[in-house]
């Protein structure tokens, strides 16, 4: 599934951010959004996944291919690792969370609640989340926070074997993951400053 | 569907999922009545059908704030959002799950805190119907209002004032059909429009509250 967007201009709080960016993101590719602080990339996956309407321009491809992971990871501290995952997994059809388990090697951890577990392996379960939700577009917002070198490794080998299946991703990241990945800067697409023209002449 | 139904209910009964609350609340109401206005029994009699459904509303008011605050704060929301659910579902799903976890305890204890108030003997049929019948419709309507107000740090007061008026036509027929019912009088009428209101908010606000929600997500 290919997603194109075009033209398109968004806002965050009523207040345009970035305006007039168009990328494709082909099937086996991976695409590193990258840009400053407060440039729009959160808003920007957001607004792909469908969370917010964009002020202007077209997304095509997005509708229920998407897998979105945010900031929060959508852990319920009460309930057990394997309960976390299996939810999500039902919730999205797939019937098995044991590769998920695998692949970020929370197999040991399965029975814990995740209220106790680590920043770090939180993180881990948010991200095995994606592998249950069976979707070909990840959308990942700084995947990496509080992750140790090995487990980023483990991000980017997940990351590799779903490119390989033909899915794709579309990563805000500032570290490098030694991926093969193309490389969006979105700082040119900066909204410029609206002019203001409700001046009123006449008053003065 | 299912599954999220399982998780709230089995999130409601874990540790601090606030199963218990409400109702915890319910008996303290009810039982302190008899302190407060004395032991005339025959006060109490008259009082009790409508002490018994304040006391059950206030309480069922009492644990709305938790019902998507938490779910907003861990981020489940906006994953839920972007799932394959429709989020009409999501809420109406919400609400059931809360009906469940605190308007059916509520229903099941009434009658025991109705011997308390010297609830007259046909009474505690209507009381427990009206209850059935109505408390559907306080999760339906609590669900609207904690949907407006999700995001809001401390919303709860907020969402109690923009509840409690929507309450008021399921509070005034449901008391009076415990009334009527406690009195040995005809409680058709009462019954009915009771019904009509929780069938109406049934079918009608999970799509409000749906897309209340898709605004306040953005």
């Amino acid at each position: 599934m290919t997603l194109i967007v075009t033209d398109l201009a968004i806002a965050r709080g009523g207040v345009p951010v970035l305006e007039g960016l168009s990328f494709r993101l082909e099937p086996g590719r991976a695409l590193v959004v990258r840009g400053p602080n407060g440039i729009g990339k959160t808003t920007l996956l957001r607004t792909l996944a469908g969370l917010q309407r964009p002020l202007a321009g077209q997304i095509a491809g997005a509708e229920d291919t998407i897998a979105y992971a945010g900031h929060s990871d959508g852990i319920k501290p009460t309930l057990s690792v394997t309960e976390n995952l299996t939810f999500w997994a039902r919730v999205f059809g797939v019937p098995d969370i044991a590769p998920a388990l695998a692949a970020y090697e929370l197999d040991d951890l399965a029975q814990r609640h995740a209220g106790n577990l680590s920043a770090g392996q939180k993180r881990r379960l948010g991200l095995a989340r994606l592998l249950v939700t069976g979707r070909p577009i990840w959308m990942l917002d700084e995947p990496t926070v509080s992750l140790d070198v090995a487990a980023v490794e483990m991000f980017a080998d997940a990351v590799r074997a779903h490119l390989a299946q033909g899915g794709s991703a579309l990563i805000a990241t500032h570290i490098e993951l030694g991926l093969d990945a193309d490389l969006l800067d979105v700082g040119p697409f900066r909204a410029k400053p609206r002019a203001v023209d409700d001046f009123d002449g006449d008053f003065l | 569907m299912i599954a999220l139904l399982m998780r709230d209910l089995k999130l409601a009964f874990r540790a601090g999922g606030g199963f218990g609350l409400g109702l915890a609340f319910f008996l303290i109401v009810t039982v302190m009545i008899p302190f407060s206005v004395g032991p005339q029994s025959s006060l109490l009699a008259t009082i009790a059908p409508g002490v018994l459904w304040l006391g059950a509303l206030l309480a069922c008011l009492l644990s709305l704030d938790r019902l998507l605050a938490l779910d907003w704060e861990d981020g489940s929301l906006d994953l839920l959002a972007t799932a394959p659910l429709p989020l009409e579902a999501v809420v109406s799903l919400k609400a059931l799950a809360h009906w469940l976890t605190t308007g059916l305890p509520l229903v099941l204890a009434a009658p025991l805190l109705g011997v308390l108030l010297n609830l007259p003997g046909p009474g505690y049929v209507w009381l427990v119907t009206s209850l059935v019948v109505g408390t559907p419709a306080l999760s339906v309507i609590g669900t609207f209002g904690a949907a407006l107000t999700v995001g809001l740090k401390r919303g709860g007061l907020l969402m109690s004032l923009l509840v409690l008026p929507l309450y008021v036509p399921t509070l005034i027929f449901g008391a009076e059909v415990a009334r009527r019912g406690a009195t040995g009088m005809e409680t058709t009428t009462p019954l009915m429009m009771l019904g009509g209101i929780t069938a109406a908010t049934i079918a009608l606000l999970p799509f409000a509250s749906a897309a209340v929600l898709r605004v306040n997500l953005r």
